[in-house]
């Protein structure tokens, strides 16, 4: 980022200066609430949760209901905490977030700079299916699953889900690619690059934006889901649905601060590609390549 | 049979027909400059002579070749776009050597002609940057380096000025005729800008509609346009056109037309037979270089007409001075040595080199040719 500038319209004195920091401290503080009472409770034995201080940060610290979250809690049957479900939503994320973000990387391209007749009613109907509701394919979802043999896999919710991704990840590329100059498309024409040659050396080099828009949204979209997982999952559930076992179990003691640590645990890897994904979301990748 | 033929040549987006007949042969070597205003179709033709668009009707070939459907890449051509479109992910030299890269040609090759051009456009020292961090002229010497590495048969340019503030446009002007006249390459280049057009060209051909209006050297073009259309499009400013009608005067035609205080005057053509038009109108047109004072005439020209006018306004220019006055109920603008002493508001003794005039049918606009 370049040397931070004033650049706001009105010019503002010492004292708005005070007041609109003390309102946006006010909202902080207002959103991470809950996250700190879920941290400070997945820290405290369970006693100092059912005896009352919830609020309060833990007067003896554990690690505990993290172990027993990750590795030893009951879910459903077995006592196997939420580790081999982790792995499930990982090896179903990042094949289904990489193979619906190439796909609409290229649907994007042939859509903007290979138009051919009838590509814009070919990328309504992409668009379209950003709007069925999942509940609508769940049946017709199942018997395709079920006849290629992938029911209950994870290569099945990996598929699953790139079908679904790819409305949303050709929506993202195709109006991206569509302010992105065809001249340059052209003069690599005349240079001698192919259709995939195009694509790799001229078009993804500057697509980084919006690769990183598409997968913050895919990762987090895929990773969030439950519906899918629950329906499809069979043996290989994902983390949500192992989470729900968790919470949702109707026998025993409710372990408030495991609850609380899987809670967290589910959450951390869509945290962490913010995070890291962020950083790269303001960069202007296209300077410099028509006149400026 | 030129180098680069363009025969019949139409182009149709459904219904609609964009280029009519086109027929321009050139032969190798030579410089031409597809010139007229926006919606013409001279970026068309260009896109069509890249393959970039398909061709309708009519064949183009290159060395004698029908390139119709041969895919751009085939056909030995370069191009620098408008917006220069450089690669912005690669270095300068990268973007250069990109289009050999794609045709196989071994790094060691590639790097020579590289260095070569390099040092022919003097952009060596740049290669290592990308092109965001190079000023607009330094881009557009790129986009020409990176035509030049490819040695092709024809080099198309399409407005590659445009996008240059006022001076650069003029220093880079002179490179390109320069670099021609050094490398002998031909070149298609399309444009706008008349002065462009004239000052680059060996020939030009001017567009308008979707149909080559003229075709010709600069020289033929600006003295004698074949129509009202090519006569105002070059030259600033433009040819005055006026209605004036022929009148026999001593066996000579002469154009008899209005002056400012609705006196007919009559001023002598140098065209004689224009006698046929006797009695009938025409549309009279003159450069405004055509319209001095009679210090400022032509000494060359053996009819140079008096006419004492009533003065509009004047335009100091600093080089010329640009005076307007009435003449067939049009205004009319004469180009005056910057000392002319020209007054508004009253009578001067202007002298019209009709030797330089020129006259069009007034239904048809054509030129009547001598």
């Amino acid at each position: 980022m370049a040397a931070v500038e004033q650049d706001t319209a009105v010019r503002t004195g010492g004292v708005t200066r005070v007041f609109i920091y003390g309102i946006l401290l006010i909202f902080m503080l207002f959103y991470l609430m809950p996250l700190f009472v879920m941290i400070s409770n997945s820290l405290k034995p369970l006693g100092e949760i059912t005896g009352g201080n919830m609020m309060a940060l833990p007067s003896t610290w554990t690690l505990e209901p993290w172990r027993q979250a990750w590795s030893a809690a009951q879910i459903g049957v077995e006592p196997t905490g939420l580790k081999p479900y982790f792995m499930n939503s990982i090896l179903m994320v990042v094949p289904a977030v990489v193979i619906s973000t190439i796909l609409g990387a290229l649907n994007g391209y042939v859509l903007t700079k290979w138009s051919f007749r009838g590509d814009k009613i070919i990328f309504g109907l992409l668009l379209f299916s950003c709007f069925i509701p999942f509940q609508i394919v769940l049946i017709p979802m199942a018997t395709v699953l079920g006849k290629l043999g992938l029911a209950g896999s994870i290569p099945g919710l990996i598929l699953v889900h790139v079908v679904y991704g790819i409305g949303f990840s050709t929506l993202y590329f195709r109006n991206y690619y569509s302010s992105f100059p065809t001249e340059l498309v052209r003069a690599a024409m005349i240079d001698g690059a192919g259709f995939f040659r195009i694509f790799w050396r001229i078009m993804l080099p500057v697509s980084g934006p919006i690769i990183v828009v598409t997968v913050i949204w895919q990762f987090t979209n895929i990773w969030n889901d439950f519906l899918f997982g629950a329906s499809f999952g069979g043996q290989s559930q994902p983390m949500t649905v192992a989470l729900n076992n968790l919470v949702q179990s109707s026998t025993g003691v409710k372990e408030y601060n495991v609850h609380f640590a899987g809670a967290i645990l589910a959450a951390l890897p869509t945290l962490f590609v913010y995070i890291v994904a962020g950083r790269f979301f303001v960069r202007g990748l296209m300077a410099g390549s028509v006149k400026g | 049979m030129g180098f680069l033929d363009i025969k019949n040549v139409t182009k149709s987006y459904g219904n609609v027909e964009v280029l009519h007949r086109v027929d321009i042969s050139v032969e190798e070597g030579e410089f031409l400059v597809l010139v007229g205003p926006s919606g013409c179709g001279k970026s068309t033709l260009l896109n069509m002579i890249a393959g970039l668009e398909g061709i309708t009707s009519g064949d183009i070939s290159i060395k004698g070749r029908v390139v119709n459907g041969v895919h751009p890449s085939k056909r030995n051509i370069a191009m620098v776009f408008q917006s220069y479109a450089l690669y912005p992910n690669m270095t300068v030299g990268q973007n250069m050597t990109f289009g050999l890269e794609m045709h196989g040609v071994p790094k060691a090759e590639r790097d020579a002609a590289l260095r070569d051009v390099g040092k022919l456009l003097q952009i060596e020292n740049l290669l290592d940057r990308k092109p965001g961090q190079l000023s607009g002229g330094q881009r557009q010497r790129v986009a020409m380096g990176r035509a030049l590495v490819r040695n092709p048969d024809v080099f198309l340019f399409d407005e590659p000025l445009s996008n240059l503030d006022a001076k650069l446009r003029v220093d880079m002007r002179t490179e390109i005729k320069k670099l021609h006249e050094k490398l002998k390459t031909t070149i298609v280049y399309v444009t706008h800008d008349q002065i462009e057009a004239m000052t680059l060209s060996t020939r030009i051909a001017v567009m308008y509609q979707g149909y080559v209006q003229q075709l010709g050297t600069p020289k033929e073009i600006y003295d004698t346009p074949a129509n009202v259309y090519v006569a105002t499009f070059m030259g600033s400013p433009a040819m005055n056109v006026m209605p004036a009608r022929v009148a026999m005067k001593d066996g000579v035609p002469h154009a008899q037309i209005k002056d400012a205080k609705g006196v007919d005057q009559a001023l002598k053509f140098s065209q004689p037979n224009l006698a046929a038009w006797e009695g009938r109108d025409i549309l009279l047109g003159i450069r405004p270089e055509s319209i001095t004072d009679s210090d400022g005439a032509d000494r060359n020209s053996r009819n140079i007409v008096p006419l004492r006018n009533l003065v509009g306004i004047t335009e100091p220019a600093g080089a010329d001075t640009f005076v307007a006055m009435s003449l067939g109920g049009k205004d009319i603008i004469a180009r005056m040595r910057a000392d002319a002493n020209v007054v508004s508001g009253q009578d001067f003794d202007f002298a019209i080199n009709m030797e330089k005039a020129v006259a069009f049918d007034p239904k048809t606009e054509e030129r009547i040719k001598p």
